[in-house]
Order: structure tokens, then sequence, then C-alpha cells
């Protein structure tokens, strides 16, 4: 059975993205991608104000043995960032759909969210990669 | 803890100056107030702390340590013997030349020699260690594309085997890195290398034999592909040991390459250096070689500086580099000479087929069954961490408990559960037996009591070490407070 | 077969079990037009005695000259137990820690190093070493751009009276990634950074300003007001410091309001043998802040699964081996050996015995200077305080003289004409602790017997061609 949330869309990249009904979007990464990468140390968000580009890198993950970049799933604006997770990654392991969450943004190019997968097209990708 | 012998008030007398003087021409603004928190021990409690420190290593002199990619042959003693001579060990690196013609003398001819077994035109021995040769190999490269006002090359191609190095020594060039897929032969992937080609291509960086242990046998074609767009071959020397006297970089088309001296020509690797990453270049890449260099006229040896060669990319260190392994590297290669230098990639090939072949029959599976080893290998544990639950990291700590270093683990990142196994030559068949030994031993008892192999190791000093909290919870240096906790 | 353990038999043995005929035959995948014949032109192997007497010969013939050149290289006593212990086979022959648990020895030694080099410094953090001074600060001024997020520029202020050498290697190491070296000069009276021309610069978009310690010339910077001044102007601080002053002189850590954020610097005088320029290491320490952005390896404490303390390699996601393309430097091996020499280096000295070397080459050095200054036309060119070096004007040709001096075994020092046109005949002279009174009086007799030999009135007569 899927634990994948249905109220938020997904990139092939393993980031979520929820529309918080008030012009925000929240970002972090799958619990899938957290698995992945194991015990995280650190966690490099971007800088609230900075404008992301839709597939650009703007933060980091790492754990021990790897570091993996996080791709912006949209164009916009950074207006927060958790900054929750500065001293305590593992929050992100222990809950990456809820207080792992990593930066909110403010959209610029709405169109983008149709080119993100629902939470049954991203188990499909999912189940392909396994 | 150092600190843990140390008490207030106590000295090695014996190393400081009698004479005290108060340096009264230091003005007090620019004055410490404090004493810096150094340990505050007696000469014997240092000498005995260090000597147990050293106890709890593997090394060369004590243990087989055949750590793939990494050449841990026999360091002669007489490399450091004689470059420890006090004339070679007080010289100052700005002496006059007058007083360097010695000293210059092997350095020149380490640059000869260097340029026969490599088939390069002319040889710079100044970078530190084997990525400041591959920064300065890249920089000619970049050098070479400016000069012919072809500044618009901007990617240089790495395979996706290739150590990490190659990729970050492009980007500190200004280069993005491509990545280029590895064939299931652990040939490069001649086809994806032709999709990637084109005129944004600066150079290629590749290693022969390659990171997964096999002779790249489509290598001349590759050199005219990349020629033809008008790229570069660079030619990443990790694993020259392999094809020493038999085969040349410069002869398989490559323009710049560097070598690892202290893989190579066996000097010391002292806990993780010096080395010393000396470069070759074809003669169109000549005038970009790094500073300094020596010449010889004949009569007398000078050296060649930023004055002498304009278009040099430039000087790496403050002096010449890491002249004291360059000595000890001069000696390996004159003790060797030049039936000694044939000998260093036969016999290393000879062990890593011997070895491979031994393993193979005992159970284990090789990465590229097919392909002859060069002079280092790859099992894959790929097969046991799915039956047994017992992966790459447990065998590789299990085999420290038999007293054997781990061969390399999880590189190259392609070949899941990976042993990079590099015996070298100066084993002997009786230790790559015990070898064979120990591996089907760690095997029964991955088959047989599974926890013993997971929770490896158990005899040495520390067991498994929590790499988590030491990197959440950074501790990094000890400032005082409370004495250490022993 | 130098250094090859194999018999007859074993190959014999070998080669069947492989299943080949000959040990050639193992090469058999290398395309046959690509191999190469005999290396004629390197010469036979030779035994170890005769290497040996080839060897003393070439060391014979350098000579040991009286030695009063530093600039970047000093000629220290390093206690015999330094060398003895870093050469035992632990040490010598082990490489990067890989496996923490059969590398305790050199992963702890690397945590105590890390401890005394941040004592020394005054900052919060150090690496486990670069390759020498002059990269460590190319490394610093790398880590600067990436660090110093408010500034766009990656510009760097660069003063003159910073070693001309280390000049040099930071403009091969960073100028492909488009960094813009900006060069402050130095004060013709104090040989200071000029606070004039620095002046000029206020205001602007900089990354970083470096300031050395002693500079070059030997003089002692003003760097509370330098370091300020760069914060102020939302520049990171970048100290190069000689690590032996730092015993002696207010630790980078404390310059200023709120200290440097980056120091750096040549770490031979602590343990490691002049040895024609190296192998020699780089430190570099900054503040708590900056550790992620620190190139090279760093080593943690933690503990094993029974809670024991241990050591590893930390924060390895900054390394090449882990982010390849996006590392914080392509640094691999660095200088370990040297470490293991300056920690036990360190550990024999003290803070007192570090301390009072520092001020017996500060009060040699006074020595020298004074006896130098004696003589007619020799005298100082900068006024103000150094540590152990200083810049003196000869009233002959600075290279002449040295090669007179050369010539009675006397290194007198570096001439400073080819880089510092300006400063005339100078010489950048040094007085180790280890430089005895006889030393230095060799020293001002041979000087004086040189510039009386070429001062003297050129032969009026012109040869008749």
């Amino acid at each position: 059975m899927s634990n994948t949330p249905t109220d938020r869309r997904y990139a092939k990249s393993h980031e979520w993205l929820k529309d918080e009904g008030d012009g925000s979007f929240t970002i972090g990464i799958t619990d899938h991608a957290q698995e992945l990468l194991g015990d995280l140390v650190f966690v490099d968000l971007p800088e609230v104000g900075a404008s992301l580009e839709a597939g650009s890198d703007c933060a980091v993950v790492e754990s021990v043995k790897a570091a993996s970049d996080v791709y912006s799933p949209v164009t916009g604006e950074v207006i927060a960032v958790n900054e929750a997770l500065d001293g305590a990654p593992e929050t992100i392991n222990e809950d990456a759909f809820g207080a792992g969450w990593m930066f909110k943004v403010k959209l610029t190019e709405s169109g983008e969210l149709d080119n993100l997968l629902d939470a049954t097209g991203y188990d499909a990708l999912l189940a392909e990669e396994a | 803890m150092i600190y843990e012998h140390s008490r207030e008030g106590r000295r090695a007398t014996a190393q400081a100056p009698l004479e005290t003087t108060e340096a009264a021409g230091i003005p007090a603004e620019l004055r410490r107030t404090r004493p810096p928190l150094l340990p505050q021990v007696s000469e014997m409690q240092a000498v005995r702390h260090f000597t147990r420190l050293s106890q709890k290593n593997f090394s060369i002199d004590t243990q087989f340590y055949p750590l793939g990619s990494c050449t841990m042959k026999y360091n002669p003693r007489a490399c450091n013997t004689l470059a420890s001579l006090p004339g070679l060990l007080s010289r100052h690196p700005l002496a006059p030349d007058t007083h360097s013609q010695g000293f210059m003398a092997c350095l020149y001819e380490l640059q000869e020699i260097l340029k026969t077994v490599t088939g390069m035109h002319a040889v710079s021995l100044t970078p530190a260690a084997g990525a400041q040769g591959e920064f300065a190999g890249v920089a000619m490269i970049r050098a070479y594309h400016d000069a012919r006002e072809d500044g618009a090359r901007s990617e240089i191609l790495v395979p996706d085997a290739a150590h990490g190095t190659n990729p970050a020594s492009a980007v500190m060039c200004g280069y993005k890195a491509r990545e280029i897929p590895t064939g299931a032969d652990g040939d490069i992937d001649i086809e994806a290398l032709k999709s990637v080609l084109g005129p944004q291509t600066a150079g290629i960086m590749l290693t022969n034999p390659s990171t997964v242990g096999v002779f790249e046998r489509r290598i001349k074609e590759i050199a005219e592909l990349v020629h033809a767009v008008g790229g570069l071959l660079y030619y990443d020397g990790a694993n020259l040991n392999a094809i020493l006297g038999k085969v040349r970089p410069g002869d398989m088309g490559f323009d710049v390459i560097h070598m690892n001296l202290h893989k190579t020509f066996s000097t010391p690797h002292g806990g993780g250096g010096p080395g010393a990453g000396p470069v070759g270049v074809s003669k169109r890449l000549e005038p970009y070689l790094p500073v300094p260099m020596v010449d010889f006229d004949g009569s007398d040896y000078r050296w060649l500086t930023e004055i002498d060669r304009p278009d040099s990319i430039g000087r790496l260190s403050a002096f010449a580099g890491n002249a004291g392994v360059l000595i000890r590297a001069y000696v390996y290669a004159r003790l060797l000479g030049r039936e000694g230098m044939h000998r260093v990639s036969e016999f290393s090939t000879l062990n890593a087929n011997y070895l491979l072949k031994r393993l193979m029959d005992a159970g284990f599976d090789a990465a590229y069954p097919e392909r002859r080893a060069s002079h280092e290998f790859i099992l894959t544990l790929k097969r046991q961490a799915k039956e047994l639950g017992v992966n790459t990291m447990d065998f590789a700590k299990r085999l420290l408990d038999y007293g054997v270093h781990a061969p390399t683990t999880y590189f190259p990142l392609l070949v899941p559960e990976c042993l990079l196994v590099e015996p070298t030559e100066t084993e002997a068949k009786e230790d790559l037996d015990n070898f064979v030994e120990i591996m089907q031993t760690i095997k029964q008892e991955a088959e047989n009591q599974p926890e013993t192999v997971k929770q490896a190791p158990h005899t040495m000093p520390v067991r498994r070490l929590d790499d988590v909290r030491a990197a959440r919870e950074l501790d990094l240096a000890w400032k005082g407070g409370e004495q250490p906790s022993k | 077969m130098p250094f090859i353990p194999h018999t007859e038999e074993d190959i014999r043995e070998m080669l069947a079990a492989i299943g080949v005929g000959h040990i050639d035959a193992l090469f058999d995948e290398i395309p046959r037009e690509l191999r190469c014949g005999e290396l004629e032109t390197i010469p036979p192997g030779m035994p170890e005695m005769e290497v040996s007497r080839l060897m003393q010969a070439r060391a014979r013939a350098d000579g040991q000259p009286l030695c009063f050149i530093g600039a970047g290289a000093y000629d220290h006593h390093i206690p015999a137990a330094v060398w003895e212990l870093a050469t035992r086979g632990e040490f010598y022959t082990a490489y990067t820690p890989y496996q923490a648990e059969a590398s305790q020895g050199t992963l702890q030694l690397l945590y105590e190093y890390q401890s005394m080099m941040t004592a020394l410094t005054g900052m919060d953090v150090s690496n486990a070493s670069l390759y020498d001074g002059a990269s460590a600060l190319a490394e610093a001024v790398l880590m600067a751009v990436r660090a110093n997020r408010k500034s766009k520029s990656k510009r760097i202020l660069l003063p003159r009276s910073l070693h001309p050498a280390y000049r040099r290697v930071v403009h091969t190491i960073v100028r492909n990634q488009r960094i813009e070296l900006v060069e402050v000069d130095y004060d013709a009276n104090t040989g200071l950074i000029d606070s004039a021309d620095l002046e000029t610069h206020g205001g602007e978009d900089f990354a970083a300003l470096v300031i050395p310690q002693p500079n070059f010339f030997g003089v002692l910077e003003a760097v509370d007001g330098l370091t300020d001044w760069a914060h102020q102007n939302g520049m990171l601080a970048i100290a190069v410091v000689n690590p032996l002053a730092m015993a002696l002189l207010k630790p980078a850590g404390e310059w200023g309001e709120q200290g440097a954020d980056i120091c750096c610097g040549e770490g031979q005088p602590l343990g490691a043998p002049l040895a024609s320029g190296g192998p020699y290491f780089g430190f570099l320490c900054s503040t708590d802040k900056l550790v992620r952005q620190i190139p090279g390896r760093i080593i943690g404490k933690t503990v094993d699964v029974e809670g024991k303390t241990g050591y590893a390699l930390t924060l390895q996601a900054r390394e090449q081996h882990i982010r390849r393309s996006k590392a914080t430097s392509n640094i691999c091996t660095n200088q370990g050996l040297m470490v293991t020499a300056a920690t036990i280096h360190m550990t024999l000295m003290g803070a007192e015995g570090l301390q009072r070397t520092a001020a017996a080459c500060h009060a040699n050095t006074d020595r020298l200077i004074q006896a130098l200054t004696a003589l007619p036309g020799v005298e100082p060119v900068f006024e103000g305080a150094v540590f152990h070096e200083r810049v003196l004007r000869l009233p002959i040709e600075a290279k002449k003289a040295l090669r007179a001096l050369a010539a009675h075994n006397v290194l007198g020092g570096v001439d400073l004409s080819a880089d510092y046109p300006a400063l005339g005949d100078a010489l950048l002279v040094c007085a180790t602790e280890l430089r005895s009174e006889d030393d230095i009086e060799n020293y001002r007799a041979k000087l004086e017997r040189v510039i009386q030999s070429q001062s003297q009135t050129p032969c009026q007569l012109k040869p008749d061609w």
C-alpha cells in the first residue's frame, strides 16, 4: 500500500510540492528519497528572496556517504526556509512529508505545475525504478 | 589523547633554546596575551604516545595492503635514507645554482626517465600530488585552446567510472565535466562518446588501464575521435604501474599526463601524502608546462622559471613542489633501472591475474570475468549481499580482523558491492594464497555465522564508528576545559 | 629483480593457475602496434651500494653553506624524536585512513594536529593539511569566494607585501574560475600595506582581503585595523601567517573585533627540514561558520558501537570522491607525513618552546641587522617592527654581493630587485635560532670584504680594443 500523500504533486527527481492555498507552495524531498540517502547529516537551504528556476539545483542534502542536489520543481521566489532543519537534519528522515519540509516559494510560472506527477504517477515511477 | 599527559609546568626541556629573550622590538598590541593550548609533556611521554599511536595503524610495512588504485607496494628504505642525506635535507630552496648542481642533476635525470617511460615530449616535476597534476594538465589544455583563440570549448569528458578528482579538476579549470558511460565489457561506450563529441569538447580525461581494472582496447580509436573534433587527451597516471615498460601513454595518443610517484615510483604514502604528480606533455603543449623545471646545457643545470617560459600556466607551489618525494622516486628509478621497470608491470599483472583466478575458483564473482585483469581487478559481492545479507563493507571490516587491509570498497561506483583489489608486484605468492584463504573463510562465516561478519571488526582498537554522529555533532578539535576522557 | 619476491617455481605455478604460458601473454589485450620496446635511454639498475655512492656524491656537491635566507622556508631546530617517530613504518607506509578501525593512529594524530593548529591560530577549526602555504592561500581564496554570499564580484584584494611566489601561485590556481586579484601597494617607508591605497577600495565589492603576518618583508602588519576594515566593507579577512610567529604574536582568531575568518599558511617551520622546498605542508583553519567550505580532509571525534571514543574522516560530502564536480576542491592526497612530524614537533616544543624559539629568531635577526648595518652604506629599508626577517639596502649591486658571498659559502639572503625594483639593491635576510654569534660575525666580516672589494673605484684605463 502506498504512503505517498495525495494532497500534493511530485517531480521525477523526488521532490514534492504542496499548494498551501495562499499563493505559496511548500517543497521538500520524498520519503523514498530520504530512504535512499540514509541518515542525513546536513541540509543546505536556499536564501529567502532567491529566485529559482524550475529544474535548477537550489539546495543540498548530505548523508555521511552521499550528497544530493535538490532541484526546484517550479519557477518562483523563495519566501521561507525551514530553519529547524539547521541542527536537526534528521527531521527529514523522520518526517519527510511533514516537519521535514525544506522551503516555500511564491510561483511566477503557474503553468509548470502540469509538468509534475500526482501521487499515482509518482508511485508508478517508483515501481519502474525498483 | 596527548593532552591527557599534559600537566602545567611539564616540559621537554632539551628542545627549547636556552636563551630567553623578551622580543622587546614587538609592540604589545601585536603580541599574544595567553599561550596557545599545546600539550605540556616530557619527551618520553611524547615518544611513547606517538609510538603507541603508530601501532594502531595498518601499513605496508606491517600488513598486506591491496588497496585498489593506490599501488601500496614496498617502499624501499634506501629511498628515505638517501633523500635524507644532510646536504639534501639542509638545502634551502632558494640556494643559488652554484650550490644546487647535485640536487638539480637528480631532478633533471628524473625528468628524462619519466619522459622515456611515458613516451612524452617534456616533463615538469612540480605538481605536489596527483590532483595538482590533474589541475596542471587541464589548465594546460585550457591554455592551448586559449592561445589558439579557440576559447568556446567548454567541456571536459570523463568516464562515469573516473576518480572524483577528474571532474573536480576540470571544474577548477573553469570547465564543465560531462560524464560518458562505460560499456558492459568495461571499455568506454564508443557510440555514446561519439554522440557527445563536438566543437564544445576541450578534452577527455582517461585512466588506462581504467578504474575498472581493464585495458581500454579501443584507445587508438578514441584518440582519433577526440583529436578529430579538436579536443585533447588527458591521461590520469593512477594506473601507470600496470603498463610500465609495456605501452606508453605518448604512443597511445595522449597529449598530457600526470604520474603519481607515490604509486608507481614507490614513494611513501605517509598516512595520506605527501605525493608528487609530475606532468608530461606532447610537443604542442610543451610551452605551457608549470614552472620551475630543470634545464641542462651539457655542463651546468639551471632552473627554468616564468622568465624563461612566458607561456607557462605558472607556478603551483611556492618553491619546486615536493622535492624530497622527487628525490625518493629518483633513487627508486635508479635502483630499478630499465629492466626493473619492465618487471614492475609484469609482476603486478601476474599477481593480479593469479589472485583473480584463485578468487574466482573460490567462488567469488569478477565484475568483468571475460577480461584480462591489469594490475588490479574488481570483485562484486552483489550475490553475497543479496543471498546472505553480508555486504562489501562487512567483508572489508572482517578482513581487518584477519590482519589484511581491505581493498578499495565501493569504487568505482558503477559496479555494485565492489572490491577493487591491487596486490602489487612486491607481494609473494604465499601472501596472495593466504589472502584467498582468508576470503574463503569469511565467505564461510557469512554463510554460517553472518553476525560475526556483519559486526566486524572485533579485534581492532575500536569497533565500527558512528559516522553519523561524527558529522552531526562536529567535534574537530579539543578545546581544553576538562581533561579529555580516557 | 629488486623488490620482487617471485621464484622461478612461483612464476611457473602462477602462470599454470592462470592458464597462460608466459608473462607477456597477460598483456594480450593491449594492441600489438602500441607496445613499446626496451626503454633504452633509462640506465640499467644499480645495487643500493652504488646508488648510495652516487647520492652521497650529489649531496656533497651542494655543500652545506651558512644560510641567511628565509623568504618562506626557515632553518629551525627539529627534535631528533620527530623524524625518528614519523618514519616508523606504521606512519610512513600507511595511506589515507579509509578503513578507520585500522587507522586510528593516523586519525587520532590528525585530530590532535587539528587541536594544536586551532590553539596556535586561535581559530575554531582546522583541516588535516594542504600541499604548501602558497596553494593553501589559493584554496583560501576559492573558499572565500564560495563563502561570502554577500559579495557577487569574485574579486580579492591581495597586498604586494605578500610573498611574490604566493601571489603567482594564487593567480595560477584561481584565474580559470574568473576570479580577479587586485593588488594593494605597500608603503615605501614602512613596508606595510599602504592604507591610502587600501582606502581607495573602501565600499567596493570584494570577497576578501588577504592579510599577511608577518609580511614578505618580515614587517608586522597592523592586523587589527585591517581585519576590522575588511569586515566593515563586507569582505572576509584571510590571514596568512607564520605558525611559529603565532606562538609569540596575536593569533589570527583574535584580530580586530571579530577575528580573521580564514587563517592559512606554510607549516614548514613546525618540524619540516628545508629539503629544497618540500615536502612541506599548508595549513588552513577557519571559523565554525565556514567549516563546510573548507577543502581537504577533516577528522572528527566520535564513538564506536560500544561507546568507545574513536576518530573518523568526517564532512566527506564536501570532497571530490563524493561530490565530484561540485567538491570544495580537487585535493585528495595531502601532506599527511609532514603533519605527523608537525604534531610531534609541536608536542615536544610545547607553547613555551615555540615561543622561546620565535623570540630567539627575532633576537638573532636583530643581532644580524645590528652587525650588518654597522657596515658603511648598509641600511634597513623599512622602519618598524619585524618578526625574524628584514630588508637591507646595500651600497653595491645585490646580485653581485650574493654571488661573492656564496663563493665564500655564505647564502646572504634573497635579492629583491626582480620582484621589487623600486627598493633598489635590497636583500631580504633572516637569522633563525640556529645561527650563532660566530655565524653572524662570519657573515658580517665577509660582507665587509665584498663591499670593500666591489666599491673600489673602477679602473679608469679603458682597454684599447
